[in-house]
């Protein structure tokens, strides 16, 4: 299992846009691969539950990932977060 | 008869009105007897999920993009929503354990996230309620799929009245006919809003329940960006908004044939068109003007219509709002400004003769260390949301920079002890709004990394002229050859010592001056949002060659009606 914090810079945080690229992205992987806020924690496979997470800009969420591909899964999933949120 | 909702889309609509109904879903409350129902009923599910994938693909591939993508991305969003593992899971379950009819299962899913999402505080949340509502919708026409839905006809200049709008309506509207909508429900971040605005149809939601007084065939002025409704009116009125309409129109058609163009002049030479800007809000408008970033975020509004000083935690989230909404666009932060006609009600200013040349902006700052170092511990801090730069108003002479550097660099000791993140390459300019300051821009060049010209300042104090005296007023002048030495010596000390120049005041917004400021060889440029397509329209019509005979010629004439009438004939 591997887990990372981040921290939305993303003005709007994770809305429907970036939400459905993530969705999108997890479906590559095997792995389950689950996002925490708070004390909630859901998987990333349903649009509706991570927007009903409602992470905004200044946010910390963590990213939870378990599976034979976790490290591509994380990895992919780093450079959406470092990356691509910010331009979605 | 008038109404008011929430203008959502600007622009102005005159037509008919067409008034939708739409029928709610109703529960059947049959309970399955056997097994083998659940099995037909999940399966009905499945089906209804894979139709409606398949309807909304269609969508996607017959999807116009020359109205803008937003639609698509939207539609994107709908797919994702139709295939939720949670919402199968929920549906699944209702049929299996609790044994409803795929109808009951669905009405009552559906019902339950769109309550999730409206119950949420946050006004973009709540609004991707009407999203779920919108693929329930298709859902539930889908279980029966005997029942073949054909699309409406409207007549022209149609004007739709509804309840609500689903994203999915206002996407497969036919604007050829339809030229408007109102609906009681919504707002300004609803997809339906989203969609009007990039389908460039004018749109007032949250008008409430006054709505339902609007018939078939009323004639409607519709306001879009007032969100104001006039329900058959005179024949005065309507000839007046067809002048508003139009006008509207031509600016429209302007800005969207060169919003997304970059500002380069037909020589190659790339312009800056920055916005001033007072808060959060004030950048995410100014975006859509096609800004690429602030030249001017003035930090007074933080600081007035209170009774105390904003605390560092507040400045913070503010700057740090601004930061996220420029996704990565730069804003320059102009320190505290206050003083002269900038008055607060609880910081005691003494009485003075001639508060313009008193005890204001930096001069505050320098001398009332606590504020300046809260506030620069907040730029500081928010800086990591964004690109931020700082910059100090006021300044003249080259110690008050030194002595704010060093402030500077306190707060930034401050924070890297306490560990906390920040961007250490921010850059720091100044105002040069004071006669001394641009007289000394060769030696002020060397302290920082950037300049501002703020002409308002800068051409009252230099004319000697108060701009809040009537008898004087016409002294006012920044096109006074004295003024346009000033400025035209500003930006060649910045090239000269390789230190960017820009210009805030309203010189910049003023359409005579750009091809003059351009020949004097300013590259940035920050004025009211508003005016940005007007200048950029100016900047790519035009050469730098062509720039620079108009500053040579300027120069060679000794008054400034001369110039004026010169400048006001080539922009003709």
């Amino acid at each position: 299992m591997i887990t990372k914090d981040y921290i939305i810079t993303a003005a709007e945080g994770i809305h429907a846009r970036p939400a459905t690229a993530l969705v999108k992205l997890t479906k590559k992987f095997t792995s389950a691969i689950s996002i925490k806020k708070g004390d909630r924690t859901v998987k990333l496979n349903s649009l509706l539950n991570i927007l009903a997470l409602a992470a905004k800009g200044g946010d910390t969420i963590t990213i939870i990932g378990e599976g034979e591909d976790e490290v591509a899964a994380m990895a992919a999933i780093d450079i959406f977060f470092q990356e691509e949120l910010k331009h979605l | 008869m008038m109404m008011n909702g929430i203008g959502a889309s600007p622009g102005i609509a005159i037509g008919r009105a067409y008034v939708l109904k739409k029928q709610e879903p109703i529960l059947t409350a049959v309970i399955l007897l056997n097994d083998a129902d659940i099995l037909i009923e999940i399966e009905k599910f499945n089906n209804a999920v894979a139709l409606s994938i398949s309807e909304v693909e269609a969508m996607i591939s017959n999807y116009d993009t020359s109205q803008g993508a937003e639609g698509l991305d939207i539609l994107e969003v709908h797919i994702e929503l139709l295939s939720d593992p949670q919402i199968k899971d929920d549906v699944t379950e209702k049929i299996s354990k609790d044994r409803k009819n795929v109808n009951d299962a669905m009405i009552e899913v559906i019902r339950d996230a769109v309550q999730l999402f409206k119950n949420m505080d946050d006004e973009y949340l709540s609004a991707r309620a009407a999203d779920v509502r919108d693929i329930g919708d298709r859902l539930l026409k889908n279980l029966n799929t005997t029942h073949k839905i054909t699309a409406r006809q409207y007549g022209p200049d149609t004007i739709i009245i509804a309840e609500d709008l689903t994203p999915s309506d206002t996407i497969s509207m036919d604007i050829t006919h339809v030229i408007g909508f109102a609906t009681q429900a919504g707002g300004k971040t609803s997809h339906a809003a989203i969609i009007a605005k990039s389908r460039g149809i004018p749109a007032v939601v949250g008008c409430g329940p006054q709505l339902k007084n609007i018939q078939v065939d009323d004639i409607l002025i519709l306001d879009g960006q007032t969100g104001q409704i006039m329900v058959n009116p005179g024949r005065d009125i309507i000839e007046q908004y067809i002048m508003q309409r139009d006008a509207y129109l031509a600016q429209a058609a302007l800005l969207r044939s060169i919003k997304d163009k970059p500002a380069i002049t037909t020589d190659g030479t790339t312009i800056k068109l920055f916005a001033n800007i007072g808060d959060a809000a004030d950048m995410e408008h100014a975006l859509g003007f096609g800004a690429e970033g602030s030249g001017l975020l003035r930090t007074e509004l933080l600081f007035m219509g209170r009774d105390t000083l904003p605390t560092e935690e507040e400045q913070f989230e503010f700057y740090k709002a601004v930061a996220l909404k420029a996704k990565g666009k730069p804003v320059i932060v102009r320190t505290l400004d206050i003083g002269g006609d900038k008055q607060l009600p609880y910081f005691n200013f003494p009485a003075e003769q001639n508060p313009f040349l008193g005890y204001r902006a930096i001069r505050i700052c320098l001398d009332r260390k606590d504020i300046f170092i809260t506030q620069l511990k907040a730029i500081w801090r928010a800086s990591a949301f964004g690109k931020l730069k700082i910059m100090f108003p006021m300044i003249s002479n080259i110690q008050e920079i030194r002595a704010a550097k060093a402030i500077l660099h306190e707060a930034m000791d401050e924070l890297t002890k306490a560990d906390v993140p920040f961007d250490k390459t921010i850059e720091i300019g100044i105002m040069i709004e004071i006669p001394s300051a641009a007289i000394t821009a060769d030696l002020l060049a060397k302290e920082v990394d950037f300049f501002s010209i703020g002409t308002n300042d800068l051409c009252q104090y230099t004319l000697a002229v108060d701009r809040m005296n009537e008898k004087i007023k016409d002294l006012y002048d920044p096109y006074n050859p004295g003024v346009l030495r000033l400025i035209a010596y500003v930006i060649e000390q910045g090239h000269k010592h390789h230190i960017a120049v820009g210009m805030c005041g309203e010189l910049a917004s003023d359409p005579k001056a750009t091809l003059l400021l351009l020949g004097m060889g300013l590259t940035e440029v920050s004025m009211s949002a508003a005016s940005i397509p007007q200048i950029k329209n100016i900047i790519i019509n035009n050469n730098l060659a062509t720039a620079k005979r108009v500053h040579q010629r300027v120069m060679e004439m000794d008054n400034s009606q001369a110039i004026t009438a010169y400048l006001q004939e080539i922009n003709a």
